[in-house]
């Protein structure tokens, strides 16, 4: 690119300094050989990377101070149309959009460096469609949440035991399973307190081990600060998701009516939007990572 | 992009990325099921050094995509060496706030049950007697 950019900024300088695609002033040094619009997308890129990092070092922080954390394979595990418990399978699939996405993004990039009109409106449009699916996928992934397991921001009803026990029912004894046994759990074990006509239903345990062992204890919340991060974090993202459907939808319209063309540049303002649209691509590795795999 | 490459190369680049990103994700999502216990009964790695070795496979996997991604699609690999390091290098700062903030993360984990002591404690005077004195205004010591 470095190449094919300064070359036009030499036939094009004489005539029309508007459409060089270049705009750095003060004389024909580019700095790093790059355009000034395309720089500047990398350092944006480079702060919002920090953004990004402030808030997943956070998520880190924050759960290494809290003695337990929702498991993500608990936590994450419906799908849609499935009334099924299939951990990370659903945020596989939103992975895998979003790579397709970028993939097309990557195809239209290349078909405007070869000035191909049609070629670009496609493969944006393919992009465009990505990067709806996976909105639409992040709402009812939230919606899930809100909505079936009454999670907030400030509530956080996924929670895990500190040490092994057995349910009780609320006269005191000892719950018990179907087949008659008793209905314990294990030191670790998630569980998911659920909302009956609108209260939650806090269920009481008795503890057969640890620090509390024989006492009888209320079912506590999960860590608060589980449900802040997750909302914030992945709707952080997600709205970057957003304001990049707009924008590739504002530049798609621009190439189809030929504007890029006119400027005879490559389409530099598509490889710019690809730039963004490949780091909201690059977030999501450290997203999937930190909130799904770890 | 990148004069050195043809059109047909560069597609095939692009493909090449599909599959690696796309296996990548896969193997990832496999052994995060495996080291949960989803796969294998009986089998998990979720204490102790197989956990390590778990986070260490996935931070390594999820760096490399990151790379591919930002020196294929992104084009690093193509750009001036120069541009490259001033993108890149600000953000080996992040290692210090990895450490730092984790550190901190979990210097308060293990002490919450003494915060906690602390947030609940009634400090209460030794004696009924005051503990040092006051004295009237004009009584203040002054210098010289």
């Amino acid at each position: 690119m470095a190449d094919t950019s300064v070359a036009h900024a030499h036939d094009t300088h004489a005539h029309d300094h508007q459409e060089d695609g270049i705009n750095w002033e003060g004389g024909e040094k580019v700095p790093f050989k790059a355009s000034y619009g395309k720089l500047m997308m990398w350092y944006f890129l480079l702060s919002d990377a920090f953004t990004f990092a402030g808030f997943l070092i956070a998520y880190g922080a924050l759960r290494f101070s809290t003695p337990t954390w929702p498991e993500a394979d608990f936590v994450f595990a419906s799908f849609p149309f499935v009334n099924a418990h299939w951990p990370l399978i659903f945020v596989t699939f939103m992975t895998f959009v979003l790579i397709f996405s970028s993939v097309t993004m990557v195809r239209a990039v290349q078909e405007g460096h070869r000035e191909n009109q049609r070629g670009v409106v496609f493969w944006m449009f393919l992009t465009i469609l990505g990067g709806a699916t996976f909105l639409g996928s992040q709402a009812y992934e939230w919606t899930t949440l809100i909505a079936k397991e009454h999670m907030t921001v400030s509530v956080n009803p996924f929670g895990r035991h500190t040490a092994d026990g057995v349910y009780l029912n609320a006269d005191g004894s000892e719950a018990k399973n179907e087949d008659g046994t008793p209905k314990a759990f294990a030191k670790g074990d998630n569980y998911l307190l659920h909302k009956h006509n609108g209260e939650f239903d806090i269920p009481k345990l008795k503890y057969t081990s640890g620090q509390h062992a024989g006492q009888v204890k209320d079912a506590t919340f999960g860590p608060k600060a589980f449900g802040a991060l997750f909302f914030f974090i992945t709707g952080f993202h997600g709205f970057h998701v957003f304001s990049g459907v707009l924008f590739l939808t504002i530049i798609m319209i621009n190439a189809a009516s030929g504007l890029y063309a006119a400027r005879r540049n490559g389409y530099e303002m598509v490889e710019k939007i690809g730039l963004y649209w490949h780091f909201v691509d690059l977030v999501w590795v450290f997203v999937f990572l930190v909130f799904y795999l770890l | 992009m990148a004069g050195h490459q043809t059109y047909e190369e560069q597609k095939a680049l692009v493909f090449r990325g599909l599959l690696l990103l796309g296996a990548i994700t896969i193997v990832e999502v496999v052994v995060a099921l495996l080291a949960k216990g989803h796969l294998v009964h009986g089998i998990r790695f979720t204490e102790g050094f197989g956990h390590y070795l778990y986070m260490l496979l996935m931070i390594g996997f999820s760096l490399y995509k990151a790379y591919f991604i930002i020196f294929y699609f992104m084009h690093m690999a193509y750009e001036v060496r120069g541009m490259m390091l001033s993108v890149l290098l600000p953000t080996t700062l992040l290692i210090w706030a990895i450490i730092a903030f984790f550190q901190e993360g979990s210097s308060w984990g293990a002490r919450r049950e003494l915060i906690r002591e602390k947030n609940e404690e009634v400090v209460k005077p030794k004696t009924g007697q005051p503990q040092g004195y006051l004295l009237p205004a004009a009584e203040w010591p002054r210098k010289g």
